[in-house]
């Protein structure tokens, strides 16, 4: 069903990006006719910086639907992986062993177990444990005597999110979705039947459009009677050569990837529109690795680099249809490797036509509007 | 050993050939080298095209960059693995082996650091 390029889509999509591609290649899935305005390598590009994991524990803690949201994409993710298997021939290593939070002090223990003891409460069916030393050790030998216990859920894994990204817009455009690369969306005027992005070599119309872009939804959003008011959270990561397969599950800071490789990450900064990496923070992420893994000492680090993520004032997604022209609708959040399956197949119906799923009244920009105080995610 | 017979795409520039000849081990085969060069650099030159095979599909690998930046040259230098070749200067004696898929953790032998970026970056 390749469709003509010069037909005018039925939605526009404004970023191509993870949530971009996976809401795209979600409204194909509903036979909707697909534009992607995708920016170029001058953009911030989140999505190319990412950490990999499809992490649930912990979060949601102060907004709970927030964790029910992550979960009911994490639930689909193994359905997700084998369509884009099945349709692009790409297999992005999606493991769900379940994942582990490493506790160096009794109280990041006790603030562990008081969180997730507190979403447990709030949303019932929430397995996790608390592990002491001796437990941890016997499901990974490798950690160092540092590590005081730890917190599993066997809701946790992780992606090659390289991979993702590639698979989504293979898939994309396997059903028909044109791609335009190198085309940053400046301007969205609406009218009577429609919009009309005004990009940077071209216009576009269509009745619907999606603002994906990331940290560039803050300017966009306006024009359409939205409101996306995202910051940049910079987060650093080290990356190794490729050592012999050893840790068989994803950590919050420290993970192996299909292919070898070990990250190292989860900084958290805000720095503005700053995406250089510093020594301080690599050297810190690097030494809490080691405090993990000992082993890793004399491992050769082969990359480093920082990514801005996307972040709300509370770091909860923002999901919104705009009141004033409302075929205008705001997909962002940071967490899009774990939600892609949930902006592929939830999402992308609500756009298309079906009800907004039950997780997402919770999560409209209109929240902002009276908040005296926010409690961060994560 | 005898006179080698070899078939290499690289030659010294002009000027370049009198650096004092050497010998390391490549896969435990006697290799006579010219010294101050990249251990990458020298094995190019004695004919080596294969240094590694990669983790992911099996597949060999030879240096691409030579500058630091592109990890296709790695080798096990003197028991240590997945060093580039392409920074670390060959040396007399030296014990070279191909890097055969991922490296074992923990290493073999600590690393001994001065001996990288011998050619700067």
């Amino acid at each position: 069903m390749t469709l003509s390029s010069s037909a005018s889509p039925d939605v526009l999509v404004l970023g191509g990006g993870l949530v971009g591609s996976a809401v795209a290649y979600g409204l194909a899935r509903e036979g909707a006719r697909v534009t992607v305005l995708d920016e170029d390598d001058g953009g911030f590009r989140a999505s190319r910086g990412n950490f990999g994991l499809v992490w649930i524990q912990g979060k949601g803690y102060g907004l709970s639907p927030y964790a029910r949201w992550s979960r009911s994409s994490a639930v689909r993710w193994p359905g997700f992986a084998d369509a884009l298997l099945a349709e692009t021939g790409i297999d992005v290593a999606l493991r769900q062993p379940g994942g582990f939070h490493f506790c160096f002090n009794e109280a990041e223990l006790a603030d562990r177990e008081k969180r997730l003891s507190t979403l447990n409460a709030e949303l019932g069916d929430y397995p996790y444990q608390m592990l002491d030393a001796a437990e941890v050790r016997e499901r990974i030998a490798q950690v160092g005597p540092a590590v005081i216990g730890a917190s599993y859920t066997p809701m946790d894994g992780h992606v090659n999110p390289l991979k993702l990204l590639r698979g989504l817009h293979a898939a994309m455009q396997t059903r028909g979705v044109r791609l335009v690369p190198g085309e940053r969306a400046e301007r969205i005027v609406p009218d009577a039947n429609g919009f009309t992005v005004h990009a940077r070599r071209g216009t576009y119309r269509a009745a619907r459009v999606v603002l994906a872009a990331g940290l560039g939804n803050r300017a966009l959003a306006p024009f359409v009677g939205l409101n996306a008011p995202v910051a940049p959270n910079r987060g650093q990561v080290l990356v190794t050569e490729r050592v012999a397969p050893f840790l068989h599950y994803p950590t919050l800071n420290v993970r192996q990837t299909d292919e070898g490789s070990v990250q190292f990450g989860d900084s958290m900064e805000e720095v503005g529109l700053n995406d250089f990496t510093t020594t301080h923070v690599l050297s810190d992420i690097a030494r809490r690795g080691v405090r993990a893994f000992p082993m890793l000492k004399d491992v050769r680090l082969v990359r480093m680099w920082a990514a801005l993520r996307v972040y709300s004032p509370d770091g909860f997604p923002i999901y919104d249809r705009s009141q004033t022209h409302p075929g205008a609708f705001v997909v962002t959040c940071h967490s899009g490797v774990t939600l892609a399956a949930a902006h592929a197949l939830r999402v992308a119906p609500w756009i298309s036509g079906a009800p907004m799923p039950d997780e997402l009244p919770s999560f409209s920009a209109r929240r902002f509007e009276n908040a005296a105080e926010l409690t961060p995610a994560h | 050993m005898t006179s080698q017979t070899i078939h290499t795409l690289f030659k010294p520039l002009p000027g370049e050939q009198g650096a004092a000849a050497i010998e390391i081990w490549f896969n435990d085969r006697p290799l006579t080298v010219a010294a101050g060069r990249s251990v990458a650099a020298a094995l190019f030159a004695a004919g080596i095209s294969r240094f590694r095979a990669t983790p992911v599909s099996g597949a060999p690998r030879a240096p691409y960059c030579m500058m630091g930046a592109c990890f296709e040259c790695l080798v096990e230098i003197d028991g240590v693995p997945s060093r580039q070749s392409c920074m670390v200067e060959v040396k007399a004696g030296m014990r070279v082996r191909s890097q055969e898929g991922a490296r074992d953790l923990p290493p073999a032998a600590p690393i001994d650091a001065s001996l990288e970026n011998a050619h700067g970056r």
